[in-house]
C-alpha cells in the first residue's frame, strides 16, 4: 500500500512541476510554434538526436523538447514476487538552439526515477563545415552501436531497454570529447561516420559492486573532468542506409580503462577495452526489425578470479508488426503494433580453468508485447517478460515472468 | 483485416506461447525438496529480519571502494558459497602448512596460512611460499543447517570421541583444540581443555570454534574486509606493513558480521528427497552396516539454544564433527590446531544429493572436490575408514546402487 501511495505522490509532484515549470504548455502560449518531426520516421541513425520534435521559443533560435516515460510492473521469480510497482523511469529535457547558419547546440537533462538521478547527457556543440564533414566537441552520445545514439524512449515499442544496450554497452553512454562526423549521399543511399576521443570508462569494469566484469560500472561522473588515465578512448562508426534495405552500422568504442599510472609513476600496466557492435534496421512491408549485437574484449590483471570474464557478447533481435492502423478517437492514424523481441547477454564467455566447464554468468529474455501509437510521438505499451537468469557454474537458472504496461512521449 | 495479418498475428501468438506453455506465465516455485537458502520455518519476527539483512550481506560484492583486498580470494560471501549449496573447485581457497606434523604454524605474522591470489589494482597476487610443507585445496561446503551443528554441547562431541579406540572398532575420532580468538564469547556448553583451548567444529579440518570465528575469519582472510571483530588487514608482504586499501578500517561493523552470523544460524537443514523409498532405505541399513555411521553419525542433538527454533532438537547432519584419519590419499600434509596432516573432520552428508544444483550439474565430492562420484569419493576412504571401504568395495552391485540412492536422498 505504502508504494502504491508514494508512487501515486510521486506522479502527482511529477505533475505540477510540468504545469508549474512550463506554463507556456499548460496555457498554449501561441507565440510558441512547435517544430513538427515525425519521431517514428525512419532516417538515419546518426541523426536521431534531432530527429525529435521541439517547440521554438518564440522568436528566438532556441527550441525546447524532452520526453517523459513511466511504467507499472509486476513480475515474480521462481514464484516468489515483490508485488506491484510503479516508476516513472525518465524525465528528460532537451535544448537545442542554431546558435548561427552552422553551428549548433544541443543539450539533454535527465531525471531518472524522480529526482533520484539527474544527469546532464548530453551537451554539446556542432559545427558543420559541409554535410560530409563536421566538428563536435563537448559531452556527446558515444555512436557505439545504435540503440545507445537513438535511445528515446518514446521511439520504443518495448518498456525495457535491450539488455545488449544497458547490461553490456552502457547505455546511455555520453562522455565528455571531441571528433568529426559526415554523410555522404548517393542515389537512394547515404553513408555516415562518426569519429572521436572520448574520456572513456574507469577501472570500476573490474571489482566492482557487481562482481562481474561491467562496462555500466565502469562508468564515472568524475570522467566529465579529467580523464583517469590521460589516454582517451576512441570512437568511431561507419553506417550505411539504403531507402529500401534499411541501415547497418558497425562500430568501435575502446582503449586504456586503467589508472596504470599514480603521479605519473606506472603502477601496473595498461589495460584495454574493446567494444565492437554490430546493428541493422529494416522495414519488410509492415514489419520493422531492429537487432544490435555487442562484443567486449578486455585485457584485466592476472589472477582476477573466475567471476570476472575478458570477454562479452550479447544482443538482441525485435519485430515490430503494425497489426492496424486507423482512427482512433480524433487521431487519425493510430497504429496497433505486435512486438516481439529475443535477446540474451553472456556477461563471461570462456571457461574455468580448474575444471575446463564452461562459464555461465547469462540471461536470455523473450518479450512480446503490445502496443498503440495515437501518434507518432506517442506510445502506450505493455509486454510480457520472461528471463532466464544463470550463474557463473550454470546451475539451474532463476525464472522470472511478469507484465509491465507504460507510456512514453515526447512533448 | 486480411488473412495475411491474421496469419502474422496468429504466428507471434503461437510462437510466444509456444515458449511460455512449457513453463508458466509466472514462473513457480523451485520444489521445496531442492530449496537451500530457505530460513528455518520457527523464527521469531525479529530473528526473520536479522536473516533477511544477514542475506543481503552475504550476497554483498566488496569493490575496491569498499576495502576489498588489497590481496583477497573472492569479493563476497555468496560468489563461493553459490545458492548456499556445495561450491566448485574454481571457488576454493588454498592454505599451506610450513611446519610437521602437530606444531601447526598459522603463519599469521606473514600474512596467514591462506593463498591470497587475487590482488587490487597495483598490487601482486599471492604465490605459494616456497618454504611449505604442504597445501591443500578446501571446496565450499554447502551451508545449511550450521546453526544446528553450532548448537550441539561440547559434552555431546567428547561423547562420541574415542581417541584411543577404546571400543576397538578402527575409529578414533579426536577434537581438534584451538585457542580462541578475544572475541570469543563462550555459550555455557563449551568446554575448555586443561590449557584453556576450545574445540573446533567449522571447516574441514574442524578449524574455527563457533560461526562468529568463521565468518569474521572469512570476511578478512577471504575477501580482504576488515570487521569490528579483526580490524586490521592481512600483513602484506609486498609493502612490508597491514595497511594497503585507503578505506577506513573496520570496514564492516559489528552488526554486518552479526547479522551474517544469524544467517548463517538460522538456514534451514538440506531437505531430503525420496526418503520412504525401499531402495533408500535398504540403503540406509547398508550405511550402518559398513559402519560408515560411525563417523557419519546420522542423528545428533542441540542443548539449549538463546534462538528457540535451536534448542534442544534432534537432526541429522551425518558427522559427528570430530576429526579422522584418512588415509595417506587424503593426506595433503597441511594441518590446522593439533590435527595431524592426514586428519579430516567427518564432512556432514546432509545435501549430499542436491550438489549437483549448486556445483553446475555436476559434482565434486570430498575437501578438494577430487572425487567425481559418490563411489570414487567412498574409494578415497582410508586409514580409519579403510574397513568401511573395503566392505562397500565387496559389495554385490545391487547392494551398492541402494547405498548410492540413500546417499542421494540426503
Ligand atoms: C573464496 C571463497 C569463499 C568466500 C569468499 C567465503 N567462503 Fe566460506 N568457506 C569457503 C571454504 C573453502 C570453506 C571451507 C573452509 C575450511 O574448511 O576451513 C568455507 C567455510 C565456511 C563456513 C563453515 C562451513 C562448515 O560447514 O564448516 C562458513 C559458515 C562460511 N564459510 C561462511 C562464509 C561467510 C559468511 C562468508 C562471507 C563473509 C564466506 N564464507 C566467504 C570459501 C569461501
Ligand atoms: C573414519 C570415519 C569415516 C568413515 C567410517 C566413513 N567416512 Fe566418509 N568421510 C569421512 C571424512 C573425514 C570425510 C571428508 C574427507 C575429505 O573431505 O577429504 C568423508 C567424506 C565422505 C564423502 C564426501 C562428502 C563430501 O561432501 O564431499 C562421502 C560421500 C562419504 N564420506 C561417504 C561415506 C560412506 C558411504 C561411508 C561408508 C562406506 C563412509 N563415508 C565412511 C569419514 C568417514
Amino acid at each position: 500500500m505504502k508504494e502504491i501511495l508514494l508512487a501515486g505522490y510521486k506522479w502527482l509532484l511529477l505533475g505540477l512541476l510540468l504545469m508549474g515549470g512550463f506554463p507556456g504548455l499548460a496555457q498554449i502560449d501561441s507565440a510558441w510554434s512547435r517544430i513538427a518531426t515525425d519521431t517514428s520516421q525512419n532516417k538515419v541513425v546518426q541523426d536521431a538526436i534531432y530527429n525529435r520534435p521541439f517547440i521554438q521559443l518564440g522568436k528566438t533560435t532556441t527550441a525546447v523538447g524532452g520526453y517523459l516515460e513511466g511504467n507499472t510492473n509486476y513480475f515474480v521469480t521462481d514464484g516468489i514476487s515483490e508485488g506491484y510497482s510503479m516508476e516513472l523511469r525518465r524525465f528528460n529535457i532537451f535544448l537545442y538552439s542554431t546558435i548561427a547558419r552552422r553551428i549548433k547546440f544541443l543539450s539533454e537533462l535527465e531525471f531518472e526515477h524522480g529526482t533520484k538521478e539527474i544527469g546532464l547527457e548530453t551537451a554539446q556543440l556542432d559545427f558543420e563545415i559541409n554535410p560530409a564533414f563536421n566538428l563536435r566537441m563537448g559531452i556527446l552520445v558515444v555512436p557505439i552501436g545504435a540503440f545507445n545514439q537513438n535511445h528515446d524512449s518514446p521511439k520504443w515499442e518495448f518498456i525495457e531497454r535491450p539488455l545488449v544496450t544497458t547490461n553490456l554497452i552502457p547505455s546511455t553512454l555520453s562522455e565528455v570529447g571531441f571528433g568529426i562526423h559526415g554523410k555522404v549521399y548517393a542515389p537512394q543511399k547515404v553513408f555516415t561516420y562518426d569519429v572521436y576521443l572520448v574520456n572513456g570508462l574507469q577501472d570500476g569494469l573490474i571489482l566492482n559492486a557487481e562482481g562481474r566484469t561491467s562496462l555500466p560500472a565502469g562508468k564515472d561522473p568524475s570522467m566529465f573532468g579529467q580523464d583517469n588515465n590521460g589516454r582517451p578512448m576512441l570512437s568511431a562508426k561507419l553506417a550505411f542506409r539504403h531507402r529500401k534495405l534499411g541501415e547497418v552500422g558497425i562500430s568501435y568504442y575502446g582503449g586504456a580503462y586503467n589508472a596504470y599510472k599514480i603521479d605519473g609513476m606506472p603502477v601496473t600496466s595498461k589495460k584495454n577495452l574493446a567494444l565492437y557492435a554490430l546493428d541493422f534496421n529494416t522495414t519488410l512491408g509492415r514489419a520493422v526489425v531492429n537487432g544490435e549485437f555487442a562484443h567486449a574484449r578486455l585485457q584485466l590483471p592476472p589472477a582476477l578470479g573466475p567471476a570476472f570474464g575478458n570477454r562479452q557478447t550479447g544482443g538482441y533481435l525485435e519485430v515490430v508488426y503494425t497489426v492496424l492502423q486507423k482512427t482512433l478517437l480524433d487521431y487519425p492514424k493510430t497504429a496497433l503494433n505486435a512486438n516481439l523481441r529475443i535477446e540474451m547477454v553472456d556477461y563471461n564467455v570462456g571457461r574455468l580453468s580448474e575444471t575446463g566447464t564452461r562459464r555461465h554468468d547469462d540471461i536470455r529474455a523473450i518479450v512480446p508485447g503490445l502496443s498503440i501509437r495515437p501518434s507518432a510521438n506517442t506510445v502506450i505499451r505493455a509486454n510480457y517478460r520472461y528471463h532466464w537468469t544463470r550463474d557463473l557454474l550454470g546451475n539451474p537458472p532463476a525464472r522470472t515472468g511478469g507484465f509491465q504496461v507504460g507510456f512514453a512521449s515526447y512533448f | 483485416m486480411d488473412k495475411t495479418r491474421l496469419l502474422a498475428m496468429a504466428l507471434s501468438l503461437g510462437l510466444f506461447l509456444a515458449v511460455v506453455a512449457c513453463e508458466s506465465l509466472f514462473p513457480d516455485n523451485i520444489e521445496p525438496e531442492k530449496l537451500l537458502g530457505e530460513p528455518i520455518l520457527e523464527l521469531t519476527p525479529e530473528q526473520q529480519q536479522s536473516h533477511a539483512k544477514g542475506d543481503t550481506e552475504f550476497g554483498r560484492v566488496f569493490g575496491v571502494v569498499d576495502g576489498l583486498g588489497p590481496i583477497f580470494v573472492s569479493t563476497s560471501c555468496e560468489s563461493c558459497h553459490i545458492g548456499d549449496g556445495k561450491g566448485h573447485p574454481s571457488t576454493s581457497l588454498t592454505r599451506f602448512n610450513r611446519q610437521d606434523g602437530l606444531d601447526f604454524d598459522p603463519m599469521i605474522s606473514v600474512g596467514a596460512s591462506q593463498l591470497q591470489h587475487r590482488a587490487i589494482t597495483g598490487y601482486t597476487p599471492e604465490t605459494l611460499p616456497t618454504d611449505i610443507k604442504g597445501s591443500t585445496r578446501l571446496t565450499p561446503p554447502a551451508v545449511g543447517g550450521l546453526g544446528y551443528l553450532a548448537a550441539v554441547s561440547d559434552a555431546d562431541i567428547l561423547a562420541m570421541a574415542d581417541p584411543h579406540d577404546l571400543n576397538g572398532d578402527g575409529i578414533s575420532g579426536v577434537p581438534n583444540y584451538f585457542p580462541a580468538p578475544d572475541f570469543f564469547e563462550p555459550e555455557k556448553f563449551h568446554l575448555p581443555d586443561a590449557a584453556g583451548r576450545y574445540i573446533g567444529r567449522f571447516g574441514k579440518k574442524a578449524g574455527a570454534i563457533d560461526l562468529l570465528q568463521q565468518v569474521a575469519n572469512a570476511y578478512l582472510l577471504d575477501m580482504g574486509i576488515t570487521s569490528e571483530f579483526l580490524r586490521t588487514d592481512l600483513y602484506n608482504e609486498q609493502l612490508g606493513n597491514h595497511t594497503g586499501d585507503n578505506i577506513p578500517d573496520p570496514e564492516v561493523p559489528g552488526s554486518v558480521v552479526r547479522n551474517v552470523v544469524l544467517y548463517m544460524r538460522t538456514l534451514k537443514v538440506p531437505p531430503r528427497r525420496n526418503a520412504r523409498q525401499p531402495e533408500v532405505l535398504a540403503g540406509e541399513q547398508l550405511f550402518i552396516q559398513l559402519g560408515c555411521a560411525k563417523c557419519h553419525v546420522p542423528t545428533l542433538k542441540t542443548g539449549l539454544s538463546d534462538i528457540a527454533a535451536l534448542s534442544i532438537q534432534t537432526f541429522h547432519p551425518y558427522t559427528d564433527l570430530l576429526l579422522h584419519d584418512m588415509g595417506p590419499a587424503l593426506d595433503d600434509n597441511y594441518t590446522e590446531g593439533s590435527a595431524r596432516t592426514s586428519e579430516w573432520r567427518t564432512a556432514p552428508l546432509w545435501g549430499l544429493g542436491l550438489a549437483a544444483e549448486a556445483q553446475g550439474r555436476q559434482v565434486f565430492y570430498l575437501h578438494d572436490g577430487r572425487a567425481r562420484t559418490l563411489p570414487e569419493a567412498i574409494q578415497y576412504h582410508g586409514g580409519e575408514a579403510a574397513n568401511s571401504r573395503i566392505k562397500f568395495t565387496a559389495l554385490p552391485t545391487p547392494n551398492q546402487k541402494e547405498l548410492l540412492s540413500f546417499l542421494q536422498s540426503l
